[in-house]
């Protein structure tokens, strides 16, 4: 049962102070739990020269040794459960690019937490018992599949768990069910939206009034795009199977930044050393899941970049916001020693219509120097058949991402349909140099 | 006037191996005709500009399998195959101030050559290629 007409639950609106101390309280209480049950950190602490008791004000966080990707592969499968087997009833994974998927675990009361927490996300949007809302992420051991799916089923939405794949039919289930919400991935929608067009439907004649997007880092350009694509309203979602999947952060009606969960999270920003970021500054997102009985991770280095917004938001919710994904620390490229980062390229070319809606970051090496070249496809509207059409179109994309990144970026043009369109997530940025080194 | 102008079909591909096969099959099972061909390049892609005989067609069809395509209008003669033959015709659109933009010929049947112009005044070219006595093709039977 919701708390209000608003509020999933009354904790989204505690008095900030109240929320505060909760969320030290059990700051505390979750080194507690790590370092008596989880030896891995027992061991990590003891070689800090840290003990629990030790952590008496928010600052001391600071004394924590984060945690990392690599543990979790290091300690492959359960090595950072604080609970017997028999208390688990759930596990996911997060594949990784190479070797071992990370493993995470839930007991009961972690679900119900974090199945909360999706409901509270899902309800900020709008989504309520009357909506259909349709899952179009893969399921199985992916936590977006199944975290989405019960957090909509919570608030007693009509799910429809259609996954990924076939998009012609995705597109008679939302039309057939009267679908009105939709997850998904950015890349995804868009697909959506051209096979739609070629069913010769209008996407925003569908009936959508919802889209929850993540899973890969899109912008505020893309956002409109799909806002005006499907006659929607688009919200961002973050999250991250470590931090129990999807509902770890999501926006609210106001559309700008997203309500990070301090109840259930404490939350930091560290820069390139480690050390706390400044207030608005760009950091790496730092979290320790806070009601997390299984897996009590400690100072869990997300990878992803932002910097906290905090004041009053109108929504109400009193809980702090974290900026939209900016990219991931790892995505980084460096380009002839320019750091660049492929959502910064993405921002750029949706803000040119004449860009089209996929694209792809491709990096050579020719001898020593690096050469950066976008691959972007040629919409239907801007051909004439002429070839000044290329150059008006390169020279125009060329341009702005010049302004922008400060590199000399080739454009190259090709056929629509060719730049492929993952379902999960897009993978935009082809670095030929690690082939050649 | 209209049914002097040809729809000329351009469509772009990129610049790799079997793009053109691609393109050319399609008509082929359509079986429509190509009456004048050529490929503009631009590095990486390029322009294939073909008159066919099925224009409209051939721009659906092409269209229904991806490719971008758009029609273009272009004027088609028909002039001798001798000596001067396309400097008549340039000749008399420069002396106009009308600037071709791209041409491409060949010849057909019998002393013939079929010359496809892409000009900056499509309107006024016709006026001046008339008054030459230029034979146009109009739509390619």
């Amino acid at each position: 049962m919701p708390y209000s007409e608003k509020y999933w639950q009354k904790e989204e609106i505690m008095p900030k102070k109240d929320l505060m101390e909760l969320q030290f309280k059990r700051l505390k209480h979750t080194v507690k739990n790590a370092y008596e049950n989880v030896p891995f950190y027992r061991k990590k602490l003891k070689e800090a020269r840290i003990h629990p008791d030790d952590i008496k004000k928010r600052e001391d966080v600071s004394k924590l040794p984060f945690t990392v990707k690599e543990d979790l592969r290091d300690t492959y499968p359960f090595g950072l459960f604080a609970v017997p087997k028999e208390k688990l009833v759930r596990i996911h994974t997060s594949s990784g690019t190479s070797g071992k998927p990370k493993v995470v675990g839930y007991t009961k009361r972690d679900l119900d937490n974090w199945i909360n927490m999706v409901a509270r996300c899902l309800y900020m949007t709008g989504i309520r018992n009357h909506d259909v809302f349709q899952n179009m992420v893969s399921y199985a051991l992916f936590t977006g599949g199944l975290g989405m799916h019960y957090g909509a089923e919570l608030i007693g939405a009509m799910v429809v768990p259609s996954a990924t794949g076939n998009t012609e039919r995705q597109i008679s289930y939302i039309q057939d069910f009267g679908t009105t919400a939709i997850h998904a991935t950015p890349s995804y929608a868009l697909h959506i939206k051209e096979v739609a067009e070629k069913m010769d439907l209008r996407p925003d004649e569908l009936g959508l009034k919802i889209g929850c997007f993540g899973a890969e880092p899109w912008s505020d350009s893309m956002r409109k795009r799909l806002e005006e694509s499907f006659g929607l309203k688009a919200f961002d979602s973050y999250g991250l199977s470590e931090m129990n999947g999807p509902g770890v952060a999501f926006e609210c009606e106001e559309q700008n930044g997203l309500h990070i969960w301090a109840d259930h999270y404490f939350i930091e920003i560290i820069d390139e050393e480690g050390k706390p970021a400044g207030e608005g500054e760009r950091g790496e997102l730092v979290l320790t899941p806070l009601t997390k009985e299984a897996m009590p991770l400690l100072r869990y280095r997300t990878g992803d970049l932002t910097y906290t917004i905090d004041y009053k938001c109108s929504c109400g919710r009193t809980h702090p916001k974290i900026h939209r994904i900016l990219g991931r620390a790892d995505d980084m490229i460096v380009v002839r020693g320019i750091n660049v980062f492929p959502s910064q390229i993405e921002h750029i070319l949706m803000k040119i219509p004449d860009a089209g809606d996929s694209y792809q970051v491709v990096i050579t090496r020719e001898g020593t120097l690096d050469e950066m070249k976008v691959r972007v496809e040629m919409k239907d509207e801007l051909f004439r058949g002429e070839l000044e059409d290329f150059r008006r179109i390169q020279s125009k994309i060329q341009k702005e991402l010049l302004k922008e990144v400060g590199l000399r970026i080739n454009v190259d043009l090709v056929e629509k349909g060719t730049l492929e369109r993952f379902k999960l997530k897009a993978k935009r940025v082809l670095d030929m140099r690690k082939d050649t080194i | 006037m209209d049914e002097k102008i040809i729809k000329q079909v351009s469509i772009f591909v990129e610049n790799k191996p079997g793009r053109l096969a691609a393109v050319t099959e399609i008509l082929y099972r359509a079986k429509i005709n190509i009456r004048a061909f050529t490929i503009a390049e631009a590095g990486d892609f390029g322009i294939i500009r073909m008159v066919v005989d099925k224009t409209d067609d051939a721009h659906r069809l092409l269209k229904e399998n991806g490719f971008t395509v758009s029609l273009t209008r272009v004027l088609g003669v028909e002039v001798e195959d001798e000596p001067g033959g396309m400097f008549k015709i340039a000749k008399a659109l420069g002396n106009e101030g009308i600037n071709i933009e791209y041409v491409y010929a060949f010849t057909s049947g019998v002393e013939r050559a079929m010359i496809i112009l892409r000009v900056d005044d499509i309107e006024k070219a016709t006026d001046v290629l008339e008054k030459e006595g230029v034979l146009f093709k109009g739509e390619v039977p």
